[in-house]
């Protein structure tokens, strides 16, 4: 027989004994709805934080030397390849050099403030612009211009966007960590993509090889 | 209220689940990963354009035409250029680091005067002034033949401009550093008699006789001997090489003969005199060419018999006889000498041995044969201008009669002193034997002046130092020589402006003229190197600017060639070597190694990294014995132990090789240098001209050392 049958049997249970358990019950849920409460609270800040502070702790803002408006120059030279053209080795020369841009900017055409910077700080001083590049990707990925825009005749827009169209150069945002662009991941945190140029993570060219060669690919093919 | 554990759970849950559903995990897992495999320190080389220019590799006398793909105009690689006569493509580890030279933490990066210990910065202006002032004083004392100039070599229009320059001034102390082609020279010279250089028709023998020629191990013009060696098989050629060791070149070749060291010239001897007992000479040349013959047969057969030679060489009697019909009856056979890579003079007596089976038959100046190359003469120079000062001293005996370095450095310090040693390319200091007392007797010469382009052992003894651009940052001609079976000269020219405040030789040389004024400027009219290069090369110039080189074709030398028996038998007294059997039991023979560049040059870290551990290990050089050896001074492999000569003694380790001669201890030549902030290569290892004296050839005057007695002991 347990003690508190014997206890009962006996008519021996005091009141105490029956106050002091009650209280501990009580005692337990307050516990019990402390720790909800905290662990909602804890999840309340942390889905919070994660979701709003988070990307914009982890990306940094860095504005471009000086603004570029790609819709006027596309316009006066007629296209990407005029200024982002493939050398006669078929190597793609990426962005233009301070010595490309004096054939027609030796001195300055227009009127713009930033036409202005461009000529007094880069070309009179014989500098190349460091120019933040949305697109590059790291030393580790091997990447052929030719293959895609000769070979398969693929148009700039679908990896670049419509930066053709822009009149201004957006505020770069770079990876605090790895030190790439935004874009590379996509502006969506999760990095849901709606269009084709929205992403260039490793999964965006596989699934573009997939549909377009039916293989993702080998490793080595851009993991040289 | 009261926070206990579960409010903790619920807090730490919480934090978990609320970070579970947003991004931040899963974004900053492929943010780390990317990160690392990209270490923000890790240096990422530069994308831009790539384009390509030609030049000549200057590093070793090979000559190779290079190409230089540069990124932006910044050079990132060298290939050989497949065009180009002498390395048809190909290209060594040395010339494939070149680039490498040109960041060199030795590099001297603007003119440097000596001030008590240390190195003080001036201006170009100050160095030439102090340089003129100086020769100028000593030119008016009456000691302008005390005026010495060193270079690595002799021909080409910088070599020429030092000429030019020490004889305007009243000198005719222009030495180069001894190598297999000054030995090949004085020794067709003695046989055929004529000025001319050796060219080896390798290509085209069917039967190559190598007395230690390290044909791959960078013998001669190194990538077009790897090429030759690595048709050989297809060609149907054989190779036999004679060497103490089991070299790369022996492990390569159809047979590999171990004689004693020292006794290539006997082993050569003896073939020759069964070749001539058995008739298989080609009596017709003989004949026709030669001269004291018959003498030369009867000394042969008198003292060079096959079982004598077998005596003095190791080599079987049996042995002598086969390697004697086979090379006879070849329809192309050669016999070469100059051992390893042919940077070190060797002895006349062997040269004329070796040469002696080429000419019993018959094959001088034929198909796969030896040829007596006239030398380059496109090199058209006005007269020198001289004022009476500079005739007068001009007339006097030089420095070392016989002009070897040896003899130079023996005699500095001495009564023949030199009052001015001016050194171009060359680090006698670190490449000629017994280099510690080189470095002493350059200590006392009181003014040197070093046109380096790098700190090296003898810079370091400069008093005034005139810094030279480097390979890819000069502008040169090159013309062939190394043993080419063709002439063919090549321009090495800038890929890239100079990094530092350096200038080309020639245009400092051309500058100091100026400034010495009268006679002497007057010999220099050029206002640059650029104007003096195509002003001396003349016709070739267009030629050699438009292409990078020119070339004749690869064909053998016409009209009859003369022999001179006689000249052999009487060089018969062999080199021997330092030292006492008694005190040193042993035999110290150096070893060219491809990895490690020979002569004056200092390997590039690359190619040190890419030395073996039995060579080198991390600070220590390994001296190479065999087991028996390392038994009988009980030693294993790995120990450290010094080796001692007459001339000096070294902590080494051990690496025991099965493939060397008992009684052999084989040391690689190039290493411990001792070098101002190049960690990579300085402090490694062992100088073995520290070890080894020179032993001056009676014929040639030149360094004949091939070894020295040494003993081993455990450290
Ligand atoms: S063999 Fe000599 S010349 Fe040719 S690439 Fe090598 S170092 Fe240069």
């Amino acid at each position: 027989m347990s003690e508190l049958e014997e206890k009962t049997e006996n008519g021996s249970t005091d009141a105490s004994g029956q106050d002091a358990s009650r209280e501990q019950g009580k005692k337990g849920d307050a516990a019990t709805g402390y720790g909800v409460l905290f662990f909602i609270g804890a999840f309340a800040v942390c889905f919070l934080s994660g979701w709003l502070l988070f990307p914009n702790l982890l990306y940094s803002k860095k504005e471009q030397p000086f603004n570029f408006n790609h819709a006027l120059h596309v316009d006066e030279m007629g296209g990407c390849d005029a200024c982002h053209f493939f050398r006669e080795d078929g190597s793609f020369s990426g962005m233009p050099k301070t010595s490309q841009c004096i054939e027609c900017h030796e001195s300055q055409l227009g009127d713009t403030k930033d036409e202005e910077i461009f000529i007094t700080e880069y070309v009179e001083a014989e500098k190349e612009v460091p120019w933040l590049i949305y697109s590059e990707q790291p030393d580790c990925v091997f990447f052929s211009h030719a293959a895609h825009v000769i070979k398969a005749g693929m148009d700039c827009r679908s990896c670049h966007g419509d930066i053709g169209t822009s009149t201004t150069t957006k505020t770069y945002e770079e990876n605090r960590i790895t030190g790439y662009s935004r874009d590379i991941w996509g502006k969506n945190i999760w990095g849901i993509k709606k269009n084709s140029w929205d992403r260039m993570k490793m999964d965006d060219c596989a699934e573009c090889h997939e549909r377009e060669t039916g293989s993702k690919g080998a490793c080595f093919q851009c993991h040289k | 209220m009261k926070v206990d554990r579960r409010s903790f759970l619920g807090l730490g849950l919480g934090a978990a689940a609320g970070v579970a559903v947003t991004p931040a995990t899963w974004k900053l897992m492929d943010d780390s990963s990317i990160w690392t495999q990209n270490w923000p320190w890790t240096p990422v080389p530069p994308a831009g354009e790539a384009t390509y220019d030609n030049t000549v590799c200057s590093l070793c006398p090979g000559n190779c035409g290079i190409m230089v793909r540069k990124i932006d105009g910044r050079p990132v690689k060298i290939e050989g250029r497949s065009d180009y006569p002498v390395n048809a493509g190909g290209v060594c580890l040395h010339g494939i680091s070149a680039i490498q030279y040109l960041y060199d933490p030795s590099r001297i990066k603007a003119p440097l005067k000596r001030e008590n210990d240390t190195f003080v910065e001036i201006t170009w202006d100050e160095a030439l002034d102090m340089v003129a002032e100086r020769l100028t004083e000593i030119r008016a004392s009456g000691s302008a033949d005390k005026i010495a100039c060193v270079t690595d070599q002799t021909k080409g229009t910088i070599p020429g401009l030092f000429a030019r320059f020490l004889k305007a001034t009243g000198s005719n102390n222009v030495y180069a550093m001894d190598t297999m082609e000054k030995t090949w020279e004085i020794t067709l010279e003695k046989i055929h008699g004529g000025r001319s250089s050796a060219g080896f028709d390798l290509e085209n023998s069917d039967f190559v006789l190598s007395f230690g020629a390290g044909l791959i191990e960078g013998w001669g013009s190194p990538v077009k001997n790897f090429k030759i060696n690595s048709s050989r098989k297809e060609r149907g050629s054989t190779l036999v090489q004679v060497e103490p060791r089991l070299s790369n070149t022996a492990a390569n070749a159809d047979v590999w003969i171990a004689a004693k060291p020292g006794t290539e010239a006997d082993l050569a001897l003896g073939i020759a005199g069964v070749i001539i007992k058995e008739s298989l000479f080609n009596s017709a040349f003989v004949t026709a060419s030669g001269k004291g013959f018959q003498e030369l047969a009867a000394v042969l057969g008198k003292n060079y018999s096959p079982e004598a030679v077998a005596q003095t060489t190791g080599v079987k009697a049996a042995k002598i006889i086969e390697i004697a019909r086979d090379f006879a009856r070849s329809s192309a056979p050669i016999a070469i000498a100059g051992r390893g890579r042919g940077m070190s003079a060797g002895s006349v007596r062997e040269f004329s041995a070796v040469h002696l089976l080429n000419c019993i038959v018959g094959n001088i100046n034929t198909k796969g044969g030896v040829w007596t190359l006239a030398a380059q003469d496109y090199e058209k120079w006005p007269a020198v201008e001289m004022d009476d000062l500079a005739t007068a001293a001009f007339e006097q005996a030089p420095l070392d009669s016989a002009g070897s370095m040896a003899g130079l450095f023996t005699n500095a310090g001495k009564e023949k002193n030199i009052e001015a040693l001016l050194i171009h390319q060359a680090n006698p200091c670190f490449a000629l034997g017994d280099a510690g007392s080189v470095t002493e007797a350059v200590k006392k010469i009181p003014f040197v002046v070093s046109f380096s382009s790098v700190m090296d052992e003898t810079t370091q003894e400069a008093d005034v130092i005139l810094p030279g651009h480097m390979l890819l940052e000069r502008l040169e001609d090159r013309p062939s020589g190394a043993g080419v079976a063709q002439r063919v000269t090549g321009l090495s020219r800038p890929v890239i402006e100079p990094l530092f405040n350096t200038k080309n030789p020639g245009d400092t040389l051309l500058e100091l003229a100026r400034k010495m004024e009268g006679t002497i400027g007057a010999s220099f009219p050029w206002e640059s190197y650029e104007e003096c290069l195509e002003a001396v090369t003349g016709d070739l110039w267009a030629e050699l600017s438009d292409q990078g080189y020119a070339a004749e074709t690869a064909t053998p030398p016409g009209g009859g060639v003369k022999v001179d028996f006689s000249f052999i038998v009487k060089s018969q007294a062999p080199v021997e070597m330092e030292g006492e059997a008694k005190d040193f039991p042993l035999v110290l023979v150096p070893v060219d190694n491809v990895r490690i560049s020979a002569g004056s040059l200092i390997s590039s870290p690359f190619a040190i990294k890419t030395v073996s551990d039995n060579v080198l290990k991390g600070k220590d050089l390994l001296v190479e014995i065999n087991p028996e050896t390392a038994r009988a001074n009980k030693l294993s492999h790995g120990d450290l132990a010094v080796i001692e000569t007459p001339k000096g003694k070294a902590t080494v380790r051990v690496n025991l090789f099965e493939g060397i001669m008992p009684g052999v201890v084989a040391m690689a030549k190039g290493l411990g240098h001792v070098l101002d902030n190049n960690k990579y290569v300085g402090g490694k290892g062992v100088n073995i001209n520290e070890l080894m004296g020179p032993i001056v050839d009676p014929v040639s005057g030149l360094d004949a050392a091939w070894g020295i007695r040494a003993r081993l002991s455990r450290a």
